[in-house]
């Protein structure tokens, strides 16, 4: 190795120390963990009550389908709403506005909410004005969804934003020009060819979405428990650290699965730029 | 005459405050080879994407068969585009491509669609293309791709974008041979849209110049190249020598300072004019035989002929294009024929330049009889 070379290593190391420290280490500490039981002698306990509890395969069912309806919800709203911002003038400033509640804290926007839901809170005044009576909306399965697809919106929006970025104009013209209306216009060339910004939004909403804990406490009111809420409580309460390190195990082999599914395929003909 | 199947009539585009377009009245025919033929940013893409129907005419008509399609959109406008980039769809291959617009139609047969893809595709030589993708296909094929899918659409009129403008000096030159060939084929107006004036002379039937949002002249190749009614365009299409002269009387013109025999008559007596020479209607003799002298400044070798460039003695430069090679430094003559000069009027309008045409080449044949 010549020092060019080790010149360039070196310039690894602080990155890679990190990935080593924080992010192999912990992940092999979790796989090693989920085989030990509460003695701390191996097994295969943790799995076999795993995949034999209806409990926790409904957990999993559970966390699956959260994620799955807030990611629906978050694309629904993001996808036009990023269609909608790349055709206004000050885009730059609008995507910006977009991104910012992404610099507040997940907690003091969780906090904001249990005002605003709370039985006194603005959502209930407004309700007022018509003649509602104060709701109970904290705590319900109605303001998890909704506070988790608040969250991750921004998350959605930039990645399909680019994607309609990169997206040549003269597809659409093309298309029009061939005589397709504006929905067969959308449907046919527009969704195929930002499908990749869809999947990258997809992914970085749904993985994170998988393991919720805190909101579904804070908001959820432990109505919704999610695999996240179950390794919490085994770690921090009932102490079965093993049990809590396969149900991580779970996860992270279901967020693998999950990105390999909604991954680029790299066979498909793409145009290079 | 036959009903034009495009008409533009005044056509403005304004832009905020500038005005890209001003006030374009072009006719366009069946089965002809037309082109808009002008540099960068003078309008010429903007009509283009007017009739297409991808932008708005500001102020102004545009007719197809006689009916006003202002506010016809796009996907409604029986005209098809090759655009500069091609804007080949790539999530697609190339048969999906091609059929794109036939299937939105929802009224053809798989089999009827696969009949025409095949046509489409065999008439620009890409026969058994059909499953490749286009990331797989060279600029070239990917060009030919783009035509197919349009004249599959069997359309009134095919408009294209500098279609040529990526393509390598080899390919560009035999594509050229086959759009004209496929123009003739087919029977379907073209209107071809390109700032090289070598693709617009080859090609066309007639060539619409512009400059600045305006149409400065039009006409078949041979008439714009051989009787340029301004400066710009003298300069734009060809090389030329242009030179300030006045025009003595009719058929006598002076420049240089000499008094020369030319075929242009009809402007006022000692009035201001410009002068064309052709560098290939220039040519190279001995000092006593040329109706000029001039001293050879630089030669190059161009493959078919020689680019030569020369001073006279009152300063003024010739580029002259010869077979033979000159010699640096020597002093040679010039000679030309009277009907190699073209004389310019300064600021005439088409129609004026039309008309006094018109009217000095009448008197000529009644001369002639």
């Amino acid at each position: 190795m010549n020092h060019r070379q080790f010149a360039n290593w070196t310039y690894y190391v602080p990155y890679g120390l990190w990935i080593g420290l924080f992010v192999i280490a912990p992940v092999g500490l979790i796989i090693y963990q989920s085989f030990l039981n509460l003695n701390n002698h191996f097994t295969l306990q943790n799995y076999v009550t795993y995949f034999k509890s209806g409990t926790y395969l409904m957990m999993t069912v559970n966390s699956l389908w959260w994620a799955f309806l807030i990611t629906v919800f978050t694309l629904l709203i993001s996808y036009p709403a990023a269609y909608f911002i790349h055709q206004l003038k000050h885009r730059q400033l609008w995507i910006l506005l977009t991104i910012l509640p992404t610099w507040i804290n997940l907690l003091l926007k969780a906090y904001a909410f249990i005002g605003i839901f709370s039985q006194s809170g603005i959502a209930n005044q407004f309700l007022g004005l018509f003649g509602i009576a104060p709701q109970q909306i904290l705590f319900t399965n109605f303001s998890f969804v909704f506070v988790a697809t608040y969250i991750q919106i921004p998350f959605m929006i930039l990645p399909i934003y680019n994607a309609i970025d990169d997206l040549d104009l003269s597809y659409i013209n093309a298309s029009r020009d061939l005589g397709a209306t504006n929905w067969q216009t959308f449907t046919k060339v527009i969704w195929p060819l930002t499908m990749p910004g869809v999947k990258s939004g997809v992914q970085s909403v749904f993985i994170p979405s998988l393991s919720l804990f805190m909101l579904t406490r804070l908001i959820g009111g432990n109505k919704v428990i999610t695999l996240g809420t179950a390794i919490e409580e085994h770690f921090l309460t009932t102490m079965n650290w093993g049990m809590g390190s396969t149900i991580g195990v779970v996860l992270i082999v279901a967020m693998v699965i999950i990105m390999v599914l909604t991954g680029e395929r790299k066979t498909e003909g793409r145009l290079s730029r | 005459m036959t009903e034009p199947i495009i008409r533009l009539k005044n056509v403005v585009k304004r832009y905020d405050e500038t005005e890209v377009l001003k006030g374009i009245d072009i006719d366009l025919e069946q089965g002809k080879f037309y082109t808009l033929l002008g540099p960068s940013g003078c309008g010429k893409t903007t009509i283009l994407r007017i009739i297409a129907g991808f932008e708005d005419a500001t102020e102004g008509d545009v007719l197809f068969n006689g009916k006003r399609i202002n506010d016809l959109p796009a996907n409604k406008r029986k005209v098809n585009t090759v655009f500069q980039n091609y804007a080949l769809f790539p999530h697609m291959n190339v048969h999906d491509n091609v059929s794109f617009g036939l299937r939105l139609q929802k009224k053809f047969s798989k089999q009827e669609i696969d009949d025409r893809v095949a046509t489409a595709l065999n008439s620009v030589r890409l026969k058994g293309y059909a499953d490749r993708q286009i990331s797989e296909l060279s600029g070239g094929q990917q060009q030919r791709v783009a035509i197919a899918r349009a004249i599959v659409m069997n359309p009134k009129m095919l408009l294209l974008d500098e279609p040529l403008s990526a393509l390598d000096a080899k390919l560009r030159r035999d594509m050229q041979y086959e759009l004209r060939d496929l123009q003739q084929r087919l029977g379907i107006t073209f209107l071809f849209v390109t700032h090289d004036q070598e693709e617009a002379l080859a090609m066309s039937d007639e060539i619409f110049v512009m400059n600045n949002g305006n149409v400065l002249q039009s006409g078949t190749p041979v008439d714009i190249y051989d009787e340029p009614i301004n400066h710009f365009v003298a300069d734009f299409i060809g090389e030329s020598n242009i030179l300030n002269g006045t025009m003595v009387q009719d058929y006598e013109v002076a420049f240089v300072g000499k008094t020369f025999e030319c075929a242009d008559a009809g402007m006022r007596p000692n009035e201001p004019v410009e002068v064309v020479l052709r560098p290939e209607d220039l040519d190279i003799t001995t000092v006593e035989a040329g109706k000029l002298s001039v001293t050879i400044d630089s030669q190059l070798f161009r493959g078919d002929y020689y680019e030569i460039v020369a001073t006279d003695d009152d300063k003024n430069e010739w580029l002259v294009h010869a077979t033979n090679p000159a010699e640096e430094g020597q002093k040679v003559g010039l000679t030309f024929d009277p009907y190699d000069i073209h004389v310019m009027r300064l600021h005439e309008t088409e129609a004026d330049f039309d008309a006094r045409l018109e009217k000095y080449e009448d008197a000529e044949e009644e001369a002639g009889q």
